[in-house]
């Protein structure tokens, strides 16, 4: 109907805070769209018959279904669609890549106007928040099979979820105070507002997921002695030990993984200090090493602080940032000064033991490597001094070392990562699937989710045909 | 939540807490931790765990008043619940019969000691005790220790009760009573365990401490806990707490311990130990 129209390239877009109020703020950043923007950009979209965005994301959402009915003011079932293949649309539309998963994949790219997919898709778990009765679905009669999720971040979340839809009776542990995994203690308030993680949350404990937090699988009760209890388990536990550089002076104090800054931050509520007891330092001049969204949220977060300088180092050029770009431009926006082709070799301390300087190197990119990135090289004899006052280390992290380091039977990678098959996510393990970074190494929410919902395909399948 | 079955000064800024943890308390075993937080404001904060009873589904926890979070969990009543005990974490200490044991414990460490003593007296070890506080009324729990050791020695610094010194004074008591350690053990603060490391390395045998560095999510992920380890950056949350003393490097540990020093305003200095 709409190819009759003329083609509607305004890609619309979303009302943002501006830069140098949201940089001293911790207040989402993205205020989402009016419906009178999700209305007219919802309306852009052309219908194709054979959508190729829902290709491009990875838990299959009937993307052309939710858009239709958000342009036709029919929000409720906007937002039933999307809740079909995915329960955690307030996240996704927020953290979702979409620009290189379903975005990509929109036919108007060639036009330079993809539908805004995330934003729409946020739109509908808004207007879904704001109506007084929440939705949740009709749930079969209990089928007696009992499923232990292990591990409450977006994999073990679309696991329980998925898996409690269907009629199974779904216990998930989580190892801290608060359930959600990455989605609390990583991803800033300012991009994700914790209490979209803790509506997610309750979505699926109504559902009928029961949630156990303090309980560390592994320690508490080990993966062998818990799944004689359950019919089917899945190990979702995500990040272990941050990775580090290696490099001299990196136990100074001024010095942080990024999962330390983060989990201060957002977990322990750092900003909070002192009315929140654990402290997180407000250092003047601050430098993250890494280019990924968490090197981004490192340095956002830093500005949030007070620091006057925040400086992200990275060893490639800007073409190779991981980040995604949104997140590369809102951190411009908001002053963080990008130190690209650069290295560190040695982080200095003062007498007293705290970081002072950082000693790097400049960086030039040679031939492309195994990844198809450009390897950087160093140009000897660049060596110059930083003065600084804190260094945040966002170069990733190794799979959480507990489950793989008490488990029976458990094939595990070189990295100590659990093996589980693609298709299903089964293990080597009987009735023990696994999914997310555990299996992956450090990846995107969404990723971790398509894992989960392929995982809890093959779980249900298990589950349906065991007598 | 997690109930509080016992809470009681001890000994001036001692503190014991019972709490019921049934899973905790079956799994448990000698040189584990757990994290509490007494309430949803506190720190997540490491504590070793100095007894249990596994049919009561408990476990008893001596912690020393030191910022605002262990000073909350000082004034927590019988019968109140708190957030968080989680655990057991960290790996447990090795227990073999290594032959004569020398286990040394002072402040919290005393506390924290006592399961490692019983571990070494049943595995067939000669364990042979060292308690080490300012002044004798620091000093508890002799009783329950005692039927565990072939010797049981204290020192104070006032000399109040047992020999007068400090750490070193272990040295001349073990070569005194003619005792050549096949392995020692030494729970307490950071600055005491970093002592007998440097003061009893001239026996030649492993010297295994229980660190205790800042940590956060004490299940490998956060990694605020790395120490340096015979050169080798280690995580205190998952590969210790137990170390060999005398490979630590304990400058690097007493530094990155004072990092939030101006933050923790209440905290108490010289609290008989070093105050670290």
């Amino acid at each position: 109907m709409n190819q009759k129209k003329k083609l509607d390239l305004n890609r619309r877009e979303m009302p943002k805070q501006p830069p140098h109020i949201r940089r001293r703020n911790f207040k989402e950043v993205a205020m989402g769209y009016t419906v009178e923007l999700a209305v007219g950009e919802a309306e852009r979209c052309l219908q194709c018959k054979k959508p190729l965005c829902v290709q491009g994301c990875p838990v299959e959402i009937n993307i052309p279904g939710f858009i239709k009915c958000i342009a036709n003011k029919d929000f409720a079932e906007a937002i039933r669609i999307i809740k079909k293949t995915n329960c955690l649309p307030a996240v996704c539309g927020r953290v979702c890549p979409q620009e290189e998963q379903c975005e990509i994949s929109c036919i108007l790219i060639k036009k330079g106007a993809p539908i805004a997919i995330g934003r729409l898709e946020r739109f509908a778990a808004e207007w879904e928040a704001s109506q007084e009765h929440i939705e949740i679905p009709k749930i079969p009669p209990p089928t007696g099979k009992k499923v232990a999720v292990v591990g409450s971040g977006p994999a073990g979340i679309t696991v329980a979820g998925n898996l409690a839809m269907l009629g199974h009776d779904v216990t998930m542990y989580e190892a801290l105070h608060e359930a959600g995994g990455v989605l609390t203690y990583g991803i800033p308030e300012f991009r994700l507002p914790k209490k979209i993680v803790r509506r997610e949350i309750d979505y699926i404990k109504k559902m009928g997921v029961k949630l156990i937090t303090n309980f560390v699988v592994g320690k508490t009760k080990t993966v062998d002695q818990l799944i004689n209890n359950y019919d089917a388990l899945f190990i979702a536990t995500g990040a272990g030990l941050p990775w580090f550089m290696n490099i001299p002076g990196e136990n100074l104090n001024g010095v942080y993984s990024a999962n330390e800054y983060l989990t201060r931050m957002n977990l322990m509520k750092g900003f909070n200090f002192p009315k929140s007891s654990t402290p997180i330092k407000k250092h003047n001049r601050v430098a993250v090493v890494g280019g990924g969204n968490v090197a981004m949220d490192c340095a956002r977060t830093a500005a949030r602080l007070g620091a006057e300088e925040v400086y992200i180092i990275y060893r490639r050029s800007k073409k190779e940032l991981p980040a995604r770009l949104e997140e590369v431009e809102n951190a411009e926006e908001e002053g963080v000064i990008f130190k690209l082709l650069t290295l560190p070799i040695r982080l200095i301390g003062d007498e007293n033991g705290w970081l002072k300087e950082i000693e790097c190197l400049r960086m030039k990119l040679g031939e492309p490597d195994q990844s198809g990135r450009r390897r950087p090289i160093k140009i000897e004899g660049s060596e110059f001094i930083m003065p600084m006052d804190a260094c945040i280390i966002a170069i990733g992290n190794s799979p959480n070392p507990i489950i793989p380091n008490t488990t029976a039977d458990l094939e595990v990678g070189k990295w100590r990562n659990i093996i589980a098959d693609e298709k299903t996510g089964k293990t080597s393990k009987d009735k023990v699937w696994a999914g997310g970074d555990i299996v992956t190494g450090a990846a995107t929410v969404i990723l971790a989710m398509g894992a989960g919902r392929i995982a809890a395909l093959s779980i249900n399948e298990y589950l349906s045909g065991e007598k | 939540m997690f109930e509080v079955i016992e809470i009681e000064m001890i000994v001036p800024n001692l503190h014991l807490l019972t709490v019921r943890a049934p899973d905790i308390a079956e799994q448990i075993k000698p040189g584990q931790f757990v994290i509490v937080r007494s309430d949803e404001e506190s720190e997540r904060i490491p504590l070793s765990v100095a007894d249990w009873d596994r049919k009561e589904g408990t476990i008893t926890i001596i912690f020393m008043e030191v910022g605002v979070s262990t000073q909350k969990m000082a004034s927590l009543k019988q019968g109140e619940y708190i957030p968080t005990v989680v655990g057991p974490l960290g790996k447990p200490s090795e227990i073999e019969k290594f032959g004569t044991v020398v286990c040394i414990g002072g402040c919290y460490g005393i506390g924290s000691i006592f399961p490692t003593i019983k571990a070494f007296h049943e595995k067939g070890n000669n364990v042979i005790s060292i308690m080490e506080a300012r002044s004798l009324n620091l000093l508890y729990w002799k009783d329950k220790i005692k039927p565990f050791c072939s010797s049981l020695f204290t020192i104070t610094r006032d000399g109040s009760d047992g020999d007068i010194g400090h750490i070193k004074h272990i040295v001349e008591i073990l070569h005194k009573n003619g005792i050549k350690p096949d392995r020692i053990i030494a729970n307490g603060c950071t600055f005491m365990i970093y002592k007998a490391s440097k003061d009893l390395s001239i026996f030649n045998v492993p010297i295994i401490v229980s660190l205790n560095p800042i940590m956060i999510d004490g299940t490998g992920m956060c990694g605020v806990c790395r120490v340096t380890v015979d050169g080798k950056m280690r995580f205190a949350c998952v590969d210790g707490p137990d170390f060999d003393g005398r490979l630590v490097d304990w400058e690097e540990l007493l530094t990155r311990r004072k990092q939030y020093v101006d933050e923790e305003a209440f905290l108490v200095h010289n609290s008989g130990c070093g105050g670290i």
